[in-house]
């Protein structure tokens, strides 16, 4: 069961409601200030990597329920250029735009799961779940 | 809407506590107000409070990064202060390190470091 709600990123007025958005469900969901903290983070990383790379796209906040468990997924898509080097980006320090968003493997350390999925041409569709413990 | 954050002269140093969610204008704009203000009033110190902020995220840690280079490069030091545990764990976790940046625990201990570094 989920269900979800979602921010049209273009401008960058639509990252700071992206995260807004992402905080109140992870506060409503129960998440202690540290989580919180991590999911906006999380959420403020991949706006801004839609909004720089892909110039337009989605970011969409799921409650998710799974076995009693509860958690918040964040999904980032856009049709923007794709990454033509997913194991390069994933590294450490790698950032094509000197420093600006581009830090997925810091996305990744912030939140539970984390899986991405790009074809070059088409877009990417990044997906990153934390749980409440 | 752009709301400037004030930047506040007490003495030598000037104070800034920032009180709400940055968004990309109002930090830019704040890098300007600041370089700006220490110009003009000749100031040495900087303390920006940061107790309000609740999440920092890549861009808005570049802006403040960048900001104390450019206060040091007018010769001013700059020091953080107020950085929340939620703030100091997701800035880490995100692989952000924020070196050679005086930091301290509040605003008052903030100036005491200030004035000392002044004074050396």
């Amino acid at each position: 069961m989920s269900n979800q709600s979602s921010v049209e990123i273009q401008t960058e007025w639509d990252i700071v409601a992206a995260r807004q958005l992402g905080r109140n469900v992870a506060k409503e969901l129960g998440f202690g200030t540290v989580d919180q903290a991590r999911i906006t983070t999380a959420i403020s990383e991949l706006a801004r990597n839609i909004y720089l790379y892909a110039g337009h796209g989605k970011i969409e906040i799921q409650r998710l329920t799974n076995n009693g468990m509860k958690g918040i997924m964040i999904i980032a898509a856009d049709n923007g250029p794709g990454i033509s080097d997913v194991r390069k980006v994933m590294e450490d320090g790698f950032s094509t735009s000197g420093g600006l968003g581009a830090g997925l493997p810091g996305v990744k350390r912030l939140m539970d799961e984390f899986k991405i999925d790009t074809t070059q041409g088409e877009g990417t569709d990044i997906r990153a779940t934390k749980w409440l413990r | 809407m752009n709301v400037r954050i004030p930047i506040l002269k007490l003495r030598d140093t000037l104070i800034v506590s920032i009180q709400w969610e940055l968004d990309d204008q109002t930090a830019i704009q704040f890098q300007e107000d600041l370089l700006t203000k220490l110009h003009e009033t000749s100031a040495r110190g900087v303390v920006i409070d940061l107790t309000s902020i609740d999440f920092i995220d890549s861009f808005i840690a570049k802006v403040l990064g960048d900001v104390i280079s450019m206060s040091s490069l007018m010769g001013a030091r700059v020091v953080i202060t107020g950085i929340q545990p939620a703030v100091a764990i997701t800035l880490i976790e995100l692989g952000i390190r924020l070196e050679d940046v005086m930091t301290a625990l509040d605003l008052e201990n903030g100036l005491d470091k200030l004035q000392l570094e002044l004074e050396a």
